[in-house]
């Protein structure tokens, strides 16, 4: 169990998908004029991240990593160069359903998700997160900890951004650094401020 | 074909400056802020992800006519995605070392919103031809921001330009402190941050109104 809670805390903070790795920083820049937005943005990762990831998971180990078919007779086969490929298939098509599921049984979130769904397919953090998933070889409880713990932490950093961006409004920016100039110079210091996580152990 | 050379040219140079990917359209800035620590990294990315986009942009144009709209994403992710297992794999049979440090950011160039981005905006509605230059066009338009970053951070963070010495530093006996923070993630916001500002300074029509 502490492995889990360990896993959790290093995925949200230690190694956070935005400001450690920068992934799904497209969206990152570009989604968080407004802290409401973002909230929104920050749910659709969480909910997406936790359902790719273990499937992918499951994907990889029974059929993808070197010597996962041998339950089919086939011990030799390698199929791992398809990784992408498949992952990538399984992204959009899970974006795919989450969509028409919450358009029909939960109308309230769909409207308020709405636009945000399909941007998900090409957010990198998700993507990102299967890969390093596969990188680190998580076994199936610790992947759902893993997309679980770096959907929070990317959710939570796109907020606080938004918050900090909300508040800029009122400040006098160099006019060639206004707008994507100083918010890439703000993201830099929050990513600072992100690193004196590195040394948490837990 | 025939081919405009006026627009050619346009399709060509406007990246670069005017309309660049990474400054002004913020397609694509993950990858940029996570290999550029060295320069060497950094040119492996430029050129993996210009010949995805411009193979990418230019298939894609050829089957345009033949994508059923509803369902365009997930075709273009095919494509893409097999011309990025294509990459990988040659980076993996001969440049083995540097594909292992540059770690998942090759598969992520399926998700870089550039070659998504032309593909949607250009590649659905122009020739093959035309697609291929656009996607070049845009491939050395993100190589110059991220290989004008890389240089700084090797140059001022360690002292080399592709492993050689051009500072000779404290710690073997010559003049150069290295500026350890141009080492960390962080700082390549910084860079891309004061690039922007520069690149407005000259071309202030790109300033934005509201912060």
């Amino acid at each position: 169990m502490e492995d889990y809670i360990s896993l959790f805390i290093r995925s949200v903070f230690v190694e956070n998908m935005a400001l450690s790795f920068f992934l799904g920083m497209c969206t990152f820049l570009a989604v968080s004029k407004k802290v409401q937005t973002a909230f929104g943005l920050g749910i659709a990762v969480i909910v997406v991240q936790m359902v790719t990831v273990p499937v992918n998971n499951l994907l990889y180990t029974y059929l993808l990593k070197d010597g996962a078919l041998a339950w089919a007779g086939m011990p030799d086969t390698d199929l791992s160069f398809l990784g992408l490929i498949v992952f990538i298939g399984v992204i959009a098509a899970i974006v795919q359903i989450l969509e028409m599921v919450l358009d029909k049984f939960f109308p309230a979130l769909y409207q308020a998700l709405g636009i945000f769904l399909p941007l998900i397919t090409v957010n990198c953090a998700i993507l990102g997160g299967t890969l390093f998933m596969v990188e680190g070889d998580y076994t199936f409880t610790e992947s759902v900890v893993y997309g679980a713990g770096s959907g929070v932490g990317w959710a939570f950093a796109i907020v606080a951004l938004a918050g900090i961006r909300e508040k800029m409004k009122y400040s006098d920016v160099p006019e060639g650094l206004r707008g994507l100039g100083i918010t890439f110079i703000t993201v830099g210091l929050m990513a600072l401020a992100f690193m004196s996580f590195s040394g948490v152990q837990l | 074909m025939a081919i405009d050379k006026q627009e050619l040219k346009s399709v060509l140079a406007k990246p670069l400056f005017d309309n660049n990917p990474i400054a002004l359209q913020v397609l694509g800035v993950c990858s940029a802020l996570a290999v550029t620590s060295k320069l060497e990294t950094a040119l492996v990315m430029c050129l993996a992800l210009t010949v995805v986009i411009a193979f990418s942009n230019m298939l894609i144009s050829l089957i345009r006519n033949q994508i059923p709209s509803s369902i365009r994403i997930i075709a273009q992710m095919v494509v893409i995605a097999s011309l990025v297992i294509l990459v990988d794999q040659l980076l993996k049979a001969y440049a083995f070392e540097t594909a292992k440090q540059m770690s998942v950011f090759v598969g992520l160039i399926i998700t870089n919103c550039i070659v998504m981005g032309r593909a949607e905006a250009y590649a659905m509605k122009n020739g093959p031809v035309m697609s291929f230059f656009d996607g070049l066009g845009n491939g050395l338009g993100y190589s110059v921001i991220l290989i004008a970053v890389a240089v700084i951070r090797e140059l001022f963070g360690s002292g080399t330009i592709l492993g050689y010495t051009i500072f000779e530093l404290v710690n073997n006996g010559g003049w150069y402190k290295p500026n350890g923070l141009l080492l960390l993630p962080p700082s390549a916001f910084f860079i891309i941050g004061l690039l922007i500002w520069a690149i407005r300074a000259w071309k202030p029509e790109q300033v934005e109104e509201t912060n």
